[in-house]
């Protein structure tokens, strides 16, 4: 049997860095390819040239025995690729049907295309309705979008980019039924991602990149996971290590707290309560757009409630500007580290500033002290290992897990007694994951309360001492962490709000 | 193939030089537009930039009129940079120009004909705040209910105009004017004069509150928290919410300075060399300090210079149309051809060109 | 006083012709924003236009080689500030206030010899037995051709934006240009038409009002009239007839203090010309404070400047 593609030699270099050097492999007819690799490692470059949207430098592709070079994803599309992107392919404003046809050569009429897509959709066990704005869909209905976009134009070669990133356990379930049924029909599947338990359940042949090459392409499922992981980061990860802690007095608290959103798209807060005490960890998962940032907002300050809602060492807070609660003591990192965490283009002294004023006495009586902040800049480089050439340096021109260091670093150093996270390791490489978890614990260990929101339920699972879910706006129970089961995670965050009701059924 | 690639960290070296090049590429293409308008062009770049300062017959006359001229220019475009700096676009700085003028030479025309030395102070404090009040409108809307600045400080512009033809033919008319429109001429009314401080150079108050501003604004963003705010808010919005940074204040900072800024300069203006209130005392300073701003980089020294540069082409403008018959509106298309060279230049502040496909690094 | 002078069917018959100018430089600068720019410059390209029309109809004792030199006059320094945004990726704000500047001093530059000239005069519809009608027929057909050229202008762009392929692709530019880039549409194209495509709609509106509505040419004569249609286009919340609406409101309140300061009322005639203005604004403020509904939403990439990276 002859390849679908073939992939000889690419290689694709910006500025600074090789993307993707060298690297060949061959995806069979109706085979499911993983292509695994850390985040930096390529991947989205390697993909990005299959559906051309990205010119290799030197290298060739053989689709179906013909040379296949496509100028653009028109004709990548053409010769039966499709992708499902991970992130920036959907319009929210526009209609469901309306999303597909813009992902479609020829699409038919748009009575014809919704019929379509009713019919296809029912089909595949991913229900959608055509007329729906995308804006107002779950992350896992938007995934469904740009499937059935894909399914429409009868794909020879499906590629999904991280597709379980944004899905609960049973969503995940479900795309995997979709997933072996396109194979059953001759459909082969690039399957891109960096979570090994997926790949050895779905995948029928895996390539791995380290740092733009190719490091093995190997059979999943004779492999162990381990062995994939060394493959994948180069060497084995120290495993974040975590010091008992005895219980101690509540930090922070959340009474029935209630926010109405503010922008059109946006998640409402509903009746939150939670405690979390001093040295304590509290994992909160969650599939994204179910209301992280919302409650990220709310904890730093950036949106405001009512007083008595949220209670810091028992004293109300919730009316307070971000910088009052700085100097009370509860420090907050959100997701976004560009444009949010950091401001982009300003260097990390000014980016030291930001949220170093009061904690680190930056300025006196509005005049800012300038060495001061220097050093604390120079302090978090070189206390979190952050590379930099130096503190002078935009924020922007730093790679995503050192500026990620650098942002929790900043916070770290000033010593919160109540710390919020916000996806810590997202977008991050595996050793700057780790180190990070590592100083979460730490600051914990110090007696710190912190809440980690995050979508990575291992990382979730790895540092937390407690665990709870948002869905739609809501929190479940927090329950322990240790020995919790995926079923029961996914119950939590499909939006059983009663786990132990849910176990009783089962 | 020519590409851009952003650069990691904007270039410091290209943010200073850019100006040189769009002044450079102006008078080329400047040069050009004169060729066609059937003027030598050589002889028309010297007569707007080099005779007003250095020709023997002119300069006396119009050297002071450099700073004349610069220093409405050089006071509202500082304020404007706190605003541009922000995200925060005042572009009706004229309207507040036009309002702190009349506030200002009403204040002295209702005290007329006493004479006290309190009277010129209490002007320019009129002025500022007619000014101030004038931009609040867009401010507080902004604020309360999210209306676009933008258009409504704009439009303002226009309405401030009607008011002061009404004001010119009504309410300040010159009750010994013979019926003719227009303000009394506060030349001939000492304590509302804004008289030249030192003879032959054209240095007066409103020149000496220009230079105080330069300096203000140059301390505010150097070493001040508030500095470091405008450029946060301006640079990324949400990074400055969370660091604390209250928007709506800072929008009301950014509009009520250079609301206040651009009335003080129509104040100085009205009761100095322009003398009185009249329908068009203002000759459109208020858009001008626009592309001050712009050139000057938002930084207060560089707005310094461009004010002193831009004063420059309308002095020379003058003086070219005097000599050479070159039409007026001509040094205006001038001066909106500088911005446009200036907004193309900054391509090379933030990106690095390319020629050709990209190596293998 | 005397409102008895003020007819209702003049008075609409002359609202559609005041509004005119503005609707024809609101459903160009809706194209361009639904493509996600923001064009400040629309007052600089109107004047443009202005003076470009009634030059070549001065010259050639064509009004319609008029308009078609306003419309690619205007265009064309549109593209000015296409390229500048589109390709050096300048600021749209700061841009289109040069657009602005540069117009209005362009402008007065090409007008010196145009300054008292008469125009020829525009033909009018005049359909003989039709625009006889008492009551509606003057103000439906008593119209020169450029009236009807706006309205059919607005039902273009709606029928274009909500039922084709190229409408959709507008609206996909305009709401994420990183989606439609990532599809394979060509952002940068759809948006350098799209801003020419505002640039002739402004044009044609500045020469209607020098050819028609005023009829002659004077510096400055657009006096605002490029932002009016911005305001506009917000006000009508991106939706081709509700620009109409928001064009014939201003038209109204144009032609009825016009005609308040004919009949001679008590109000000084400056506060009556400043009253389109005040509305505008009033108009801006209500619509702006309702924002946050979904449907009056802003085109999410408006003012963004995109640059592909990948």
């Amino acid at each position: 049997m002859t390849a679908l593609l073939e992939i000889q030699g690419l290689t694709k270099a910006y500025p600074g860095v090789i993307a993707n050097e060298d690297v060949s492999f061959e995806i069979m007819p109706g085979e499911v390819h993983a292509l695994l690799g850390e985040n930096g490692a390529g991947k989205s470059t390697l993909v990005k040239m299959i559906y051309g949207l990205v010119k290799p430098d030197t290298g060739k592709m053989t689709l179906r025995g013909g040379a296949f070079a496509p100028a653009e994803p028109r004709a990548a599309r053409a010769a039966g690729v499709a992708m499902v992107f991970q992130h920036f392919s959907l319009f929210e404003a526009l209609d469901v049907a309306e999303n597909i046809a813009l992902g479609m050569e020829d699409p038919p009429p748009m009575r014809a295309l919704a019929a379509r897509i009713t019919e296809v959709s029912q089909n595949y066990g991913l229900p959608l309705d055509p007329d729906r704005l995308v804006g107002e869909l779950s992350a896992g209905e938007r995934q469904r979008v740009e499937i059935i976009r894909c399914l429409l134009q009868n794909p020879k070669l499906l590629i999904m980019d991280e597709p379980t990133s944004v899905l609960t356990p049973q969503e995940v379930e479900i795309l995997f039924t979709t997933l072996e049924k396109l194979k059953s029909e001759g459909t082969s599947i690039l399957y891109i991602s960096h979570k090994l338990e997926e790949i050895r359940r779905l995948c029928d042949n895996a390539t791995i990149l380290r740092l733009g090459k190719k490091v093995a392409t190997c059979n999943p499922r004779e492999e162990t996971a381990s062995a994939m992981a060394e493959m994948m980061v180069g060497s084995a990860l120290l495993q974040p290590e975590r010091k008992p802690h005895s219980a101690q007095a509540v930090a922070i608290e959340l009474r029935d707290l209630t926010l109405p959103t503010s922008h059109a798209f946006g998640t409402t807060l509903k009746n939150i309560n939670i405690s979390v005490r001093k040295g304590e960890v509290l994992g909160i998962g969650g599939v994204a757009g179910n209301g992280q940032d919302e409650l990220t907002a709310v904890l730093s300050g950036e949106a405001l409630s009512s007083p008595d809602s949220i209670l810091l060492h028992d004293q109300p807070i919730g009316d307070l500007n971000p910088n009052s609660r700085r100097k009370l003591g509860l420090l907050a990192a959100p997701e976004e580290r560009l444009g949010h965490a950091a401001a982009p283009d300003m260097s990390l002294v000014e980016n030291a500033l930001l949220t170093g004023n009061h904690r680190k006495s930056l300025t006196s009586s509005g005049f800012v002290n300038w060495a001061r902040t220097r050093e604390f800049a120079k302090d978090v480089i070189s206390s979190f290992d952050v590379r930099t050439p130096g503190p002078n340096n935009a924020a922007r021109a730093l790679s995503g897990g050192n500026l990620q260091k650098f942002v929790i670093g900043r916070e770290i150093l000033q010593r919160p007694e109540v710390f919020v996270v916000n996806q810590p390791t997202w977008g991050v490489d595996a050793a700057a994951a780790s180190a990070i978890r590592q100083a979460l614990l730490d600051l914990a260990a110090d007696g710190a309360a912190i809440i980690v929101i995050s979508q990575d339920l291992d990382e979730l699972m790895e540092i937390s001492d407690r665990f709870a879910a948002l869905n739609e706006g809501r929190l479940t129970e927090p329950v322990p962490a240790y020995g919790l089961s995926v079923e029961e995670i996914g119950l939590m965050m499909g939006g059983a709000h009663d786990l132990a009701r849910a176990e009783g059924a089962a | 193939m020519i590409r851009f690639e952003k650069r990691p960290t904007p270039s410091r070296l290209w943010t200073a030089l850019t100006p040189f090049v769009a002044v450079i590429a102006t008078m080329i293409a400047g040069g050009i537009m004169f060729a066609l308008l059937g003027k030598d062009p050589f002889e028309a770049i010297r007569t707007i930039f080099w005779d007003p300062i250095f020709n023997e017959q002119f300069a006396p006359f119009s050297r002071p009129q450099l700073l004349v001229k610069a220093a409405p220019l050089i006071l509202i475009a500082i304020g404007l940079s706190l605003g541009f700096r922000a995200g925060v676009w005042n572009i009706g700085a004229e309207g507040q120009y036009i309002i702190g003028a009349i506030f200002g030479a009403g204040v002295g025309l209702a005290f007329y004909p006493t004479e006290s030395v309190l009277i010129f102070p209490l002007m320019v404090v009129a002025g500022a705040i007619g000014g101030f009040l004038w931009a609040m409108i867009p401010g507080l809307l902004r604020v309360t209910f999210q209306t676009n600045e933008i258009l409504v400080s704009l439009l303002l512009v226009y309405v401030a105009e009607f008011i002061l033809a009404s004001m010119s033919l009504g309410l300040l008319r010159n009750p010994d004017g013979a019926g003719f429109p227009g303000s009394r001429n506060l030349r001939e009314y000492p304590s509302a004069f804004n008289a030249e401080l030192v003879a032959g150079t054209g240095m007066h108050w409103g020149v000496v509150a220009a230079f105080i501003a330069v300096i203000f604004a140059y301390i505010l963003f150097a070493r001040h928290q508030l500095g470091f705010h405008i450029k946060l808010a301006g640079q990324a919005p949400r990074a400055a919410r969370f660091g604390g940074v209250n928007p709506s204040r800072l929008i009301l900072i950014c509009l009520g300075v250079s609301g206040a800024l651009a009335g003080m300069a129509g104040l100085f203006e009205v009761s100095g060399p322009a003398g009185q209130v009249s329908i068009d005392f203002n000759v459109g300073y208020g858009f001008t300090a626009i592309i001050v701003a712009f050139l000057g980089r938002l930084n207060p020294i560089g707005i310094l210079l461009a004010g002193l540069l831009m004063a420059l082409t309308y002095i020379g403008g003058e003086l070219a149309s005097f000599m050479l018959g070159l039409p007026n509106a001509a040094i205006q298309a001038f001066q909106g051809m500088l911005l446009f060279f200036l907004l193309a230049a900054d391509v090379l502040t933030n990106y690095t060109i390319r020629f050709g496909r990209p190596k293998v690094a | 006083m005397d409102l008895s002078a003020i007819s209702p069917t003049l008075l609409l018959a002359s609202l559609m012709v005041a509004s005119t100018p503005i609707l024809l430089a609101a459903i160009g600068e809706l194209v361009v924003e639904k493509a996600g720019v923001l064009n400040l410059g629309v007052e600089g390209m109107m004047i443009t236009g202005a003076i470009c029309g009634f030059a070549m109809a001065v010259e050639t004792g064509s009004p319609f080689l008029g308009f078609v030199a306003a419309a690619c006059g205007a265009a064309v320094l549109s593209l000015v500030f296409g390229v500048l945004t589109q390709f050096l990726l300048s600021n749209q704000v700061a841009t289109g206030l040069a657009l602005t500047l540069f117009g209005l001093g362009l402008s007065s530059l090409l007008g010196q010899s145009y300054v008292g000239v008469k125009s020829p005069s525009t033909a009018k519809l005049d359909i003989p037995i039709l625009s006889d009608i008492p009551g509606i027929g003057p103000v439906l057909f008593g119209h020169d051709l450029v009236v009807y050229f706006g309205l059919a202008l607005v039902v273009c762009v709606w029928i274009v934006l909500k039922t084709t392929r190229v409408g959709l692709i507008l609206r996909a530019v305009g709401e994420n240009h990183d989606a439609a880039h990532a599809l394979g549409y060509k952002v940068v194209r759809v948006r350098l038409l799209a801003i020419a495509f505002g640039g002739a709609c402004a044009g044609l509106g500045g020469a209607y009002l020098s050819l028609v509505r005023v009829p002659q040419w004077t510096e400055g004569m657009t006096a605002g009239a490029g932002w009016i249609a911005l305001a506009i286009v917000v006000f009508g919340a991106w939706r081709p007839f509700r620009v109409l609406l928001g064009a014939y409101l201003f038209g109204g309140v144009t032609v009825l203090q016009l005609n308040l300061q004919a009949a001679g009322m008590a109000i000084p005639v400056e506060y009556l010309s400043m009253s389109p203005y005040l509305i505008t604004i009033v108009v801006l403020v209500i619509m702006s404070a309702q924002r946050g509904r979904k449907s009056l939403a802003a085109p999410a990439c408006l003012g963004r400047a995109f640059h592909a990276s990948s």
